[in-house]
Formats: structure tokens, sequence, C-alpha cells
């Protein structure tokens, strides 16, 4: 319980405060902690199969066929990439509102490169350029130490600026050649599956390794827990948050790329609002917005949570996307709310 | 915040000028803008330039005054474009058979509930700022557009008046919502600096466990504030449906929650709290368009705009950081 929960005076204050640092609490408050744990932990996968059954029963077999995994692999490969890097971000205890402006960025490069200078160039340019703009974000809340949001920010608006002013305001197409070997990251097969979904899946396997099993992701979750304290452990704090933001950057360029080999377009107006369904996925998948905790399986719930419940909502009929974001928006704060209790119970 | 050494930096030291100019950056930054347009820009010293500019700034500067006040207890609020929203999609229904005055009491109302709701989860259940106001901003213009649809064009002589009205004696007329943005302006002003909510809102911000240790009513000064932060987002939205004459909630208010938090930030108002800069946000969102204006006025392709107002931001913050990581 936080010491706002507990009566103003300043005494019950206190008490609450050392009630919260007792080191050996009663068997029966720790079995509760652990069921609180657990289910927090779980509940974007029950959710999950709840929706999926839901659906199922609902709609029947057009749900599972075309439904739900038409909608997520095509829409949300993107969303799963940027959620990846958006994980591992807010575990460190900062957030990048940049994504969405980086993924337009990373598309319209590579169309433009590739009508210009051909495949090599369509996937360098914007691996080479997102990245940049990853690392930019990384030096200045690093080294000069500002604040992530606001850094971020700027970098959103830099970032669309710069996608539009390739692409003249929009106003020159710049298209992915047809019969141009890149085309294959959007749009080829592998052993029956896309490529973009192996792509996503990838970086996830690789995040989860990264994040659990080196010295890195140890470094991302002592660094979101307490910034003073890892910096005392003598953790390289400043070159791990560089490479976090560079890693985010390249992860949203590497979604802006496969976006326009999909589409065989580069849209400057890719990606508007990504930002925030990524922070949606990475939240309904339990890690706190706080930092210090945090999974990628729980990101990966979330990001299909999201494809789920817009696969069931369109399967409703008429409703818009309208629809969609209300349900998404409510769906959003009912989470939050009772992740909040949970983890409230868990420090009781 | 000593007001008092506003008095000229003459002799003074290297350290104490850069202390100086970080403190009104934005007021040396607006002040060479238009020393610059003075020279390069034809027309820009017109009568007529300054109010299409002061017109066009309006329900920036409403929002940010709302959201510096947000900003100032250390939250933050992403929902106020779509409370805008809400504003254009509740008008058109209040408009025949009802007083107008009914349409703006229940966009005031609504937009207080959504404000209610943000200041609860934030106050009440303890949920991040950005994360509760990131379900209201989703949630919000989709019921919006839920409820209003399509594009909705109305002629009322009302809400003529206060879209591109003039009042006052003939030798000094001036636009209704300028005025209405001057009269919001003050109000908020006044709240910040001279009442117990303006004080206690900064000390939440400053440290919110002294003030939860000094009995300050923090739930209570949360919630009024993110309702304050809403209502004056719906004033903004109802002075742009009524200058659009049109119910669009799709359209109003998109990104203004990001030209909102820019100009708080630019102004001098750390992100952290702690601190309300009225006047600075007023003057950063001037400064903002104005610097759009220019470029504009100078053939600059907008999309490089874009990129030169994020530079600019980066660029505030960086002079302002000794003050803002504190």
């Amino acid at each position: 319980m936080t010491a706002e929960d507990a009566t103003s005076t300043p005494a019950a204050v206190a008490q609450a405060d050392l009630d919260a640092h007792v080191v050996a609490p009663s068997a029966a408050a720790d079995r509760g902690d652990r069921v609180a744990a657990t289910v927090q932990r779980l509940a974007p996968f029950v959710v999950l199969v709840v929706m999926v059954v839901v659906g199922a029963f609902a709609f029947g077999s057009d749900f599972m066929n075309t439904g739900i995994f038409r909608n997520i692999a095509e829409d949300k490969v993107s969303l799963a990439l940027v959620a990846v890097g958006m994980t591992f971000v807010i575990i460190s205890g900062g957030i990048d509102l940049s994504v969405g402006s980086v993924l337009a960025v990373g598309a319209v490069l590579t169309a433009w490169a590739s009508m210009h200078y051909g495949p090599v160039a369509a996937i360098l340019l914007p691996v080479v350029v997102c990245s940049s703009i990853g690392l930019l974000n990384g030096l200045l809340i690093a080294k000069a130490k500002m604040p992530p949001f606001i850094v971020t920010l700027a970098s959103l608006l830099f970032a669309r600026g710069l996608a539009l002013f390739v692409t003249n305001n929009g106003s020159t197409k710049v298209n992915v050649q047809s019969d141009s070997g890149v085309k294959q990251l959007g749009r080829g097969v592998i052993f029956g599956v896309t490529v973009p979904i192996l792509i996503a899946l990838l970086a996830m396997i690789i995040g989860a390794v990264v994040l659990n099993r080196t010295r890195t992701g140890q470094a991302v979750f002592a660094l979101g827990g307490s910034e003073d304290a890892a910096v005392l452990m003598g953790l390289p704090v400043a070159r791990t948050k560089v490479l976090l933001y560079t890693a985010s950057g390249f992860l949203a360029g590497l979604a802006g790329m496969i976006a326009a080999t999909r589409t065989l377009s580069g849209d400057p107006n890719f990606g508007q609002g990504l930002e925030l369904q990524a922070i949606a996925a990475v939240v309904i998948g339990g890690t706190l917005l706080t930092g210090g905790s945090g999974t990628l399986s729980g990101t990966l719930a979330g990001v299909l949570l999201l494809g789920v419940i817009g696969a069931l909502i369109r399967q409703v009929g008429d409703l818009t996307e309208n629809h969609q974001n209300l349900t998404l928006g409510a769906f959003l704060i009912l989470v939050v709310i009772i992740q909040n209790l949970l983890s409230k119970r868990q420090r009781t | 915040m000593s007001e008092a050494a506003v008095s000229a930096p003459a002799g003074r030291s290297g350290a104490e000028w850069v202390a100086w100019l970080r403190e009104r950056g934005v007021y040396v930054a607006l002040a060479l803008l238009i020393l610059f347009n003075l020279a390069f820009t034809t027309n820009f010293a017109t009568l007529g330039t300054v109010r299409l500019n002061l017109i066009q700034v309006t329900p920036i500067v409403v929002v940010s005054l709302g959201m510096a006040m947000v900003i100032g207890t250390g939250g933050i609020d992403l929902s106020v474009g779509s409370v805008m929203a809400l504003s254009s999609a509740i008008i058109p229904i209040y408009l025949v058979g009802y007083n107008p005055w009914v349409s703006i009491a229940m966009c005031i109302l609504a937009g207080a509930l959504v404000g209610l709701l943000n200041g609860f989860m934030v106050a009440v259940l303890g949920i991040q700022p950005i994360i509760a106001t990131l379900g209201t901003f989703t949630a919000v213009r989709a019921y919006a557009q839920v409820f209003s649809g399509r594009l909705r064009e109305f002629r009322n002589p009302f809400y003529r008046t206060i879209g591109s009205g003039d009042v006052g004696p003939s030798f000094a007329r001036v636009s209704l919502r300028i005025l209405i943005m001057v009269i919001l302006i003050a109000v908020v002003a006044v709240i910040v600096r001279k009442t117990t909510l303006g004080r206690r809102l900064v000390a939440i911000g400053g440290n919110r466990r002294a003030s939860v240790l000094a009995g300050l009513p923090v739930r209570r000064t949360l919630i009024s504030v993110y309702v304050l932060c809403a209502v004056l987002a719906s004033i903004a939205g109802i002075l742009e449906t009524a200058r659009s004459s049109a119910g669009i909630p799709g359209k109003i208010g998109i990104d203004l929650e990001l030209s909102a938090i820019t100009a708080v930030v630019v102004g001098g108002t750390a992100l952290a709290g702690g601190r309300v800069k009225v006047l600075g946000t007023v003057f950063a969102a001037i400064f903002v368009l104005v610097l759009q204006a220019t470029l504009v006025r100078q053939n600059v392709r907008p999309a490089a705009t874009l990129m030169i107002q994020a530079t600019i931001i980066v660029a505030a913050v960086y002079f302002q950081r000794e003050r803002g990581t504190r």
C-alpha cells in the first residue's frame, strides 16, 4: 500500500511506509503475494485465450480461419517489431514516442532508395538513417540527460518531417519497384510462413534472450529499478541507454521497410499513432511504465490481444474503426486499473 | 521564480548571463524572431497579421494553459485533443430547439466528466498519468465520432459571433476569440499564483510525498487540476467548432496535445513538475506559431518546418535542462 492510501496523518503514513519494508511478511501474505504476481504475469495470456475462444464460438470457423490470423499477420507485424523495442525502453524507465514517425522514414527511404539505387541501398539506407535517429535519441537522453519524453517527442516531429520532406509532402510518390528483390522482405514466404511474421518472431526471440540471459538485459532491469543504484553499481548506464534507443530506432525502421515492401509504396503517413498502440501493448502485457519489470512474452500477448480485439470487432459487422478505438481505450483503462490493484496487493 | 530580477542584466558575469537567458529564453527567442520578420518579411508588422496570428494561436494557448497546470503537478494529459473533438460532436446536437448556452454547458460538462475520470484514475487509483490519459485519448475521440458520425455543418449566429465576431467600442474592436483567450490566461494566472489550489498543485509537483505528509488534500487537488485542464480543452473545442461552423470530431484537435506539451515545455515548465509558467507557456505557443508562419513566408517547405520545430524544442529544453532535471 502506498503512503497515500493510508490516512494522511504523518504517523499513519510513516507506519504504512514501515509496513511496506517489513523484511519477513507472514506466510499467508506471502502466498497472497505470489498469487497476485502469478495472476499479473499470466493475465494477458488468459484474456487472450478467452478472447480467441469467445471469437471462435461466436463466429465459428470463419473467425478462426481468416479473421484473426489474417488481421494479426497483416496488421500487427509493425506493431510487434516496434513493441519489442518499446518493451526494452519502458523497462529501462524511459519511453520512445518517435517509433511511428521513424517507421514512416524507414518506409519512405526503402521505396526511394529502391527507385534510385537498387535493392542493396533500399536495405542499407533506411537501416542507417533510422538507427541514427535512435542513436541521436539515446545520446540526448543518456549524455545530455534530457527527459526521454521530450527528446522522443521532438524526434517524432523531426522524423515525420523527414519522411514528408523526402516525398515532397507526399506529392512525389515513391514506390518499391515490383521487380526489385527487396520486396521479398514484405512478400516472401518461407516454409509457408510470410517473411514479416518470421522477422517479428525472430525479433521477439532475440529480444527475450538479450533481456533475460545477457548482461545488457540485467543492466536494463537495474536501470529501470533505480538509475542511481545502477550508476553506483558501476553498470554502463549511458552506454545501455544509447544502445536501447538505437535498437528501438532500428526496429522501427525495419518495420517501415516491411510496410513499404509489403504495400510496394512508401507513404509518409505510415505509422501515425503507432507509438501509443505500442505503449498500450506493452502495458497490457504487464510491463510497468515505471520501469524495472516486464516481459517480452507479455508484450507479445499484448500485441496479439490488440489484434484479436480488432478482429472481433471487425467480425461484429457494421462497426467501424471508431468502435474499435473506443473498445481499445476502455480495455486499456480496465487493464491498467486491474494491474494497479494487483501490484498494490503485491506491495502490501 | 524571482520576477524581481527582470532589470537589465548589465555588468553580469558569463554564468549569470546564461542563467538570465535560460530563465527568459522564450521571450528572447520571440523577440529575435520578430526582429527577423520586421527586417525580411513583407507585411509582417500590420495589424492584420498580428490579429491573424493571435486568432490562430487561440486553441493552442487555451489548451496549453490547462496542460501547464497538469504538468506542474508532474502529470501529463494526452486526452485534450479528444476532449476538443467531444465538444465538436456535442454542439450540433443542441443547436435546434435549445438555447445555445445549453450546448456550451453540455460541452463543458462533458469535458469536466472526462477530466474527472482522468483525475480519478491518476489521483485515486494511482495510475501513471500518461497511460490513464492515453486510454481516454483513444476512447473519447472514438466515442465522439461514433455518436456524431460525419461532418455536420451548421449556420448559427451565436456561434458565428464566437467564431469570428468582434466586440468592444468602435475605436478598439477586438476579436471575441482573442478576448476569451486573454480572459482565460488571466484566470489561470490568478489560479496558479494567488489561490491555494495553485500553491498546492505546485507543491504536489515539487514533492508529492512531502505534500501528503504536510496534510495537503493531494487527491482533491489533482482531480481539480485534471478537471480544469479538460474544461479548458472543451472551451478550445467550442472555439474551433464555432470557427469552422461544423462538427467534425475526426479533424478537430488532432495532435494538439503535442503542440500544447511543446508550448508548455519550451515556455520553461519542467516536465518533472513543481513549477508552472503561465506567461512563458503563452509566449512559447505564440513563438511556435510565428515560427511556422515565418517559415511559410520564407518559402521553406512545410516538411522542413517540422524538422526545424523539432530542433528548436530540443535546443530549448537543452538550455533549460539544469533547471529541468533539478
